[in-house]
């Protein structure tokens, strides 16, 4: 035996070669395909699956009673399927959390993108991620064994308190903003600027105090009596939707760019016209479809709902009232799932797809929209 | 398609059957506790068999005996004409096993100075005709009513006893087990909730429902007004000799009348 026998070996791929490696790239590339291909094929069987089982309801029971009906009774004799006040607690809920996370999630944004010094950012912004590790159940355990005893026992001190760390910061600001702009305007007419500096400052202060002061009063006097409400699910919903808003719309923020800020900054506006003038409307269509994620996440949340929202099928007196309870959509969906299917009639098992096919339809909408906002920005920053 | 798969599912009840190496059971959060110390108590003695016990609502509990998934459906309710059509179009036999009594205490929270209510008391909080503690004789609270979710056999009994099948009034709160009505009484003083005897603990005060106090004794004796059996549904009477007929019958043992009283129900037995 020679080593010459392998050094004759052609630099040439054989034929039987070329083709085992044209194969295998073939069955390579064909294989990840079909695995990426296989979650866009989850996507429609779950479509077609709730559409499926949605049909025979609105067949039976048509369209008019499910979304204008107001009695949600699918396991009485006779059944009613009513269910407008689900969609009204649904919204209520949203709604409530929005205004939980979206000023805060768009602040903490702002702050983490153009005020924090980027050490701290890197330590701040994983820690408000680990907010959407925590699981749902979680947030419902707290929201019901903490969160609403919390509510019953002290809910107008809560409130009260509430409203200082909200509008105290708030009408602060807005004071210090209105009156330089006030003494900006009267300082051609005045001469003693230093008196009508102290006169206009205290007069809006002490005005400002005063609507707090009322305003807190006001709650401070308020009794809830049940404590698993669309207010207390507002709040844990708002929290378990704010590492979204700000982990997105801090993206778009910092998405606006160096040359942006520099220009304005050049042009002799001060920080906070740089930000509120010339980053926040250029990174707009970020923010918004940061909104937008927050709202689903608020929409689809299950466990916190069924946990601590009340469940009860009714809607609120006046409609805004989130100290009521409320019964959503999913928690009515999970909740329901159980003495339901084809043995104890059909309607009532299938008018939860029809629930959820309303859910899917809005999601998919939500998401669609987002999507265009988010192309349509990158369109516009050029990128 | 359908006769493979209806042969695969013959071949896999006869292979249950004929090895009947576990136990599968599921169904009603009440009687679950009950399910779980038998399994507990069989498998110590039988330790080739593995019982499993998943509580799931005594819906599931007949839905998964009517699909072939558990051996035995635990029920706190009856089952209803038409889960019995649905198990006898399918070829199974539903048999019933009461293994012990369970009655409804009325509960609110201990420092509701109410002590007693009737039925119709009741009836009329839950239809939201008595909306104020102050109606029955308590402070001036508004009442915050809890029920367990529909998809529970406590719901439905609760729905049949006292309701009448009238309609739950639509301010009332639900909640999706035992546990949590318990929890939400305990920690609510305007609160009205209902739940299983054995879930009655020093954190909420049982009230007296037509002057009868809910306990083992009342309850046997028919006295209590809202009380039930429990049950277990098997598929026909389980072979005599095999486990599912040995552990179908704890509960006629005295070891078995031991555990349910245990778990705060009434055994049908009296030894």
């Amino acid at each position: 035996m020679s080593m010459n026998g392998n050094t004759n070996k052609s630099l040439v791929m054989s034929d039987a070669a070329s083709v085992r490696l044209r194969l295998g790239n073939w069955i390579g590339q064909g294989v990840l395909f079909l695995i990426t291909s296989l979650s866009t094929f989850a996507v429609f069987f779950i479509f077609y699956f709730i559409i499926k089982d949605a049909i025979p309801f609105f067949k039976t029971e048509g369209f008019k009673e499910l979304f204008t009906g107001t009695h949600w009774y699918p396991s009485a004799h006779p059944a009613e399927f009513g269910a407008l006040p689900l969609f009204a607690g649904t919204a209520l809920v949203t709604v409530g959390a929005i205004l939980v996370a979206v000023p805060l999630g768009i602040s903490a944004a702002v702050c983490l993108s153009d005020l924090l010094p980027f050490k701290i950012r890197q330590v701040v912004k994983p820690m408000i991620e680990i907010l959407a590790a925590i699981p749902s159940v979680a947030y419902g355990f707290f929201a019901l064994v903490v969160f609403a005893p919390m509510l019953q026992e002290k809910g107008g001190t809560l409130l009260s308190t509430g409203a200082w760390l909200i509008l105290g910061p708030i009408f602060a600001l807005l004071v210090v903003v209105a009156g330089d702009l006030l003494l900006d305007r009267l300082r051609t007419r005045i001469k003693n600027t230093k008196l009508a500096a102290i006169t206009v400052f205290s007069v809006l202060g002490s005005a400002a105090f005063f609507l707090i002061y009322r305003v807190a009063g006001q709650l401070a006097g308020i009794e809830i009596s049940s404590g698993t409400n669309a207010f207390n699910v507002s709040i844990i919903l708002g929290i378990m939707a704010l590492p979204t808003v700000v982990s997105v719309s801090e993206d778009a923020l910092q998405a606006a760019g160096r040359e942006l800020r520099e220009g304005s900054y050049a042009l002799g506006a001060t920080r906070a016209e740089t930000i509120l003038k010339t980053i926040i409307p250029a990174s707009v269509s970020g923010i918004l479809a940061a909104v937008i994620l927050g709202v689903m996440r608020a929409v689809g949340e299950t466990m916190v709902v069924w946990m601590a929202s009340g469940n009860a099928a009714r809607i609120p007196e006046p409609w805004y009232n989130v100290l009521q309870p409320v019964r959503t959509l999913t928690a009515t969906i999970a909740g329901d799932m159980g003495e339901a299917d084809h043995v104890t009639g059909s309607s009532r098992f299938h008018v939860l797809f029809a629930l959820a096919l309303c859910l899917l339809a809005f999601s998919f909408l939500m998401n669609l929209a987002s999507e265009t906002i988010v192309k349509r920005s990158r369109k516009k920053l050029g990128k | 398609m359908k006769k493979v798969i209806a042969i695969a599912v013959v071949a896999a009840s006869v292979g249950v059957a004929s090895a009947q190496d576990k136990i599968v059971i599921d169904g009603s959060t009440t009687v679950g506790p009950i399910a779980k110390a038998f399994a507990e108590y069989f498998m110590a003695a039988h330790s080739e068999v593995n019982v499993t016990v998943s509580e799931s609502g005594s819906g599931n509990g007949a839905k998964g005996l009517l699909n072939g998934t558990c051996d035995v459906g635990d029920m706190s309710r009856p089952m209803k004409d038409g889960e019995f059509k649905a198990c006898a179009e399918k070829g199974i036999q539903p048999v019933a096993h009461v293994v012990a009594l369970d009655g409804l205490p009325i509960l609110v929270h201990p420092s509701n100075p109410v002590k007693d209510l009737t039925v119709e008391q009741v009836r009329k909080i839950y239809l939201g005709e008595i909306t104020n503690w102050k109606e029955v004789g308590g402070p001036d609270m508004a009442i915050v009513s809890i029920s367990r979710d529909t998809n529970s056999g406590t719901y439905e009994t609760f729905e049949g006893m006292v309701m009448n099948k009238q309609k739950i009034h639509e301010g009332c709160e639900y909640v999706g087990s035992n546990g949590a009505v318990r929890q939400r009484v305990q920690s609510t003083p305007a609160a009205i909730g209902y739940a299983g005897l054995g879930f009655v603990d020093k954190t909420v005060k049982a009230l007296k429902v037509n002057g009868v106090f809910p306990s083992a004794e009342t309850v046997q004796s028919g006295e209590y007004p809202i009380a039930r059996p429990l049950f277990m549904y098997t598929n026909g009477y389980p072979k005599l000799g095999t486990p599912l007929y040995q552990f179908i019958t704890i509960y006629l043992s005295e070891d078995g009348q031991e555990m349910v009283e245990e778990k705060g129900f009434i055994p049908v037995t009296a030894y």
